[in-house]
């Protein structure tokens, strides 16, 4: 099957610093992608350049078919297909968390207000938060308003759903009702690329988990190899640092 | 004897202190130390300088009933007769004496126009509707005459109308089609006079025939109103000051938005552009610009195109206003987390959209108090027309009220007067801007 993502030797500097160099990577239709690595890695910085939150300087990223480069028109088609989740949620506070869903699918996919309206109930029920439609984020608890943000990507029909460190924000007794969440869009077929530290997901649901330090692919496996098997011995220092306790 | 004894000793003692009832509020807020007693009776002492003689000149003295100069002149207190007296012309200024209702009506028509948009649930696009038949409802009963019908006149409405019927829909293509027309129709306004004057010009170098199409660009046809023509020279007082505040706050909102957003663009030409016009409007006096509105911009305008004073004055106004506040608004842009822009720019949203829905709701909310304070100085500023000859309602009081030579004597009552009225509307401003504040806080006081 064709890839759904490449990305072909893609480097990108800020400034002087680079941080991502030579990145390589294909993603199928339907995979579902752990990315772990210290901070300052380039993580991050690699899930935002294939909806071009950041512009890459070199090399190649085809998303959906389309090819990423200075052409509005192509970068508006690619972030209809891609769903992002952000580490601080990122819901627009002067709305509803009904209006936060229903703006996307009214404004970018021109859809009848009522119709955008009963397809937020649906995620929101499916994220089953639909008794705080009418209120606004900041009124709701962290894992709350993640699993709002989740909803409201989910709202446009995304092909591909990007997060970036989703748990990270939150208090712990939060953190499982957002993860359980994204087990069942990844047990539902969704193509996922998830930065996390929660190995637990990795080891449950990841197809592959890729290791980067210092902006590069270091090591990547399925999962039972990885967290078993590692081959590099930053990986195993990562491991035994991030499991050692 | 010892029981007496206990009983004086108690005596000595004295009730406690009061906490409660008015006493024990005096002690706590006045006389909580010997610094705060000293300034309470420092106050108070002034207080008693000033009150008592005001109270007395205001009200107690005045001559209140219908009086001539004389008899006020014999009495100690404030002469509220004069402004009885003079209350037309300083409301009104030269407007002709017997078609005061005129502007009065007008007056009632703005102020209806802008209570109506003072209420949130009315924020819909047919509130735009009421600006323009308001608006068009004043100018007709201020002008009376033949109301001329001309391109301008047809551009202004197709205009409005395709913006309107465009904002009504909820959304698409024909949303964009619409407003693509309305741009179109504002650019005629602008313009057309211009262009078929270009166009004449091409025609007389290549052909030699000369003025064929200007015509076009003249008065069509005319409706009568039946009223006398009044000629915008002759307005004057409230309706002036009220005209050349709610215009300019309306137009130089939006500018100063564009303005904003300019300053912050990513294409050097429009950020350099907007920074330019800032910097410069900002760096000149508001009088200069109304100077240079009224005697150095005619010198520069072709032959036989005249502005009226009022509309330089008026977009002097604008432009000066939009300058300081797309500062203001710019203030707000950058309080905005990046987050909130990733956020839309990851839903697909275009810049429009996520500027319009996103980031300007959250921005302008936020920066409410010095956007009302850029509004409150711009109405108090619209008494600088003076100075180039526009009877507002400070020039009407000075000139033709206190101006009469019989009631020279009594500015003091004039000034007081119209500081009222000024008064009056900058302090609804204010408290329509708290009350503003407090109804967008709802529901939000726990953000990020």
């Amino acid at each position: 099957m064709e890839p759904i993502i490449i990305m072909r030797g893609v480097d990108k500097w800020y400034g002087q610093f680079h941080v991502l160099k030579n990145i390589n990577l294909d993603v199928q239709p339907k995979e579902r992608i752990v990315i772990c690595g210290p901070s300052g890695s380039g993580k991050s910085t690699l899930i935002r350049c294939i909806n071009r939150l950041e512009e890459h300087q070199k090399g190649q990223i085809v998303v959906d078919g389309v090819e990423l480069t200075n052409d509005l028109k192509h970068i508006e088609q690619i972030r209809r297909e891609v769903g992002m989740v952000f580490q601080h949620f990122n819901l627009f506070p002067h709305m509803t968390v009904l209006e936060n869903l229903a703006l996307a699918p009214i404004w970018v996919r021109k859809m009848p207000k009522a119709e955008a309206e009963e397809r937020a109930m649906f995620y929101l029920r499916r994220v089953r938060i639909e008794e705080q439609a009418r209120k606004y984020p900041g009124q709701l608890s962290g894992g709350q308003q993640q699993r709002v943000a989740i909803a409201r990507s989910l709202c446009m029909s995304p092909k591909i759903m990007l997060f970036d460190e989703p748990t990270s924000a939150l208090d712990p007794e939060m953190i499982k009702e957002v993860l359980d969440v994204m087990i069942e869009l990844a047990r539902e077929g969704m193509t996922m690329i998830v930065v996390t530290h929660e190995m637990g997901f990795a080891k449950s649901v990841a197809d592959r988990v890729i290791f980067m330090d210092q902006g590069q692919i270091v090591e990547q496996n399925a999962p039972h190899e990885f967290f078993n098997n590692p081959k590099s011995d930053r990986t195993k220092l990562f491991l035994s640092q991030i499991l050692g306790h | 004897m010892a029981v007496s004894d206990t009983a004086t000793e108690n005596a000595a003692l004295g009730p406690p202190p009061a906490t409660t009832g008015f006493l024990g509020w005096m002690r706590r807020n006045l006389f909580s130390n010997v610094w705060n007693a000293l300034l309470t009776i420092l106050s108070a002492y002034l207080l008693y300088l000033v009150i008592p003689p005001a109270v007395s000149w205001l009200f107690l003295d005045a001559t209140w009933s219908e009086a001539t100069p004389q008899t006020c002149r014999a009495a100690e207190g404030a002469c509220w007769a004069f402004v009885r007296e003079k209350h037309r012309v300083i409301l009104f200024g030269r407007y002709p004496y017997f078609e005061h209702w005129r502007p009065l009506l007008g007056i009632g028509v703005l102020m209806t126009m802008v209570l109506v948009s003072c209420f949130r649930r009315f924020w819909r696009p047919w509130i735009g509707l009421v600006w323009v038949g308001g608006l068009g409802a004043f100018f007709v009963l201020m002008w009376g005459g033949d109301i001329p019908v001309t391109y301008r006149t047809v551009a202004v409405i197709g205009a409005a109308a395709a913006a309107i019927v465009a904002l009504a829909r909820a959304s698409g293509g024909m949303r964009s089609l619409l407003l693509w027309i309305a741009a179109l129709f504002g650019v005629l306004a602008v313009g057309f006079g211009a262009i078929l004057r270009v166009l004449d010009a091409i025609l007389k170098a290549l052909f030699g025939i000369e003025d064929v199409l200007i015509g076009a660009a003249g008065i069509w046809f005319e409706i009568p109103t039946g009223l006398t023509f009044v000629p915008t020279s002759l307005w004057g007082g409230l309706p002036l000051t009220l005209l050349l505040s709610i215009l300019g706050i309306t137009v130089a909102f939006p500018l100063a938005i564009l303005l904003a957003l300019g300053r912050r663009s990513k294409m050097p030409l429009i950020r350099t552009f907007c920074i330019g016009y800032i910097e410069l409007i900002r760096g000149v006096p508001l009088i200069s610009l109304l100077f240079v509105g009224s005697f150095l911009l005619p010198l520069f305008l072709p032959r036989g195109v005249e502005i009226s004073d009022l509309l330089r004055a008026q977009v002097a106004i604008i432009g000066f206003s939009a300058a300081y506040l797309a500062e203001v608004i710019r203030g707000g842009l950058q309080a905005i987390p990046r987050g909130q822009f990733e956020a839309a720019d990851a839903l697909g949203l275009g810049y429009w959209q996520k500027m319009a829905r996103i980031v300007l709701p959250q921005a302008i909310t936020l920066v409410i108090p010095p956007i009302v304070n850029t509004f409150i100085g711009l109405f108090k500023d619209t008494s600088l027309v003076s100075i180039v000859s526009l009877t507002d309602l400070l020039l009407a009081t000075k000139d033709m009220a206190i101006g009469d030579v019989n009631w020279r004597a009594f500015y003091a009552e004039g000034y007081t007067f119209i500081a009222l009225i000024y008064f009056v509307f900058c302090f609804f401003m204010s408290q329509y801007s708290q009350h503003l504040e407090r109804s967008f806080e709802t529901g939000r006081r726990k953000r990020r």
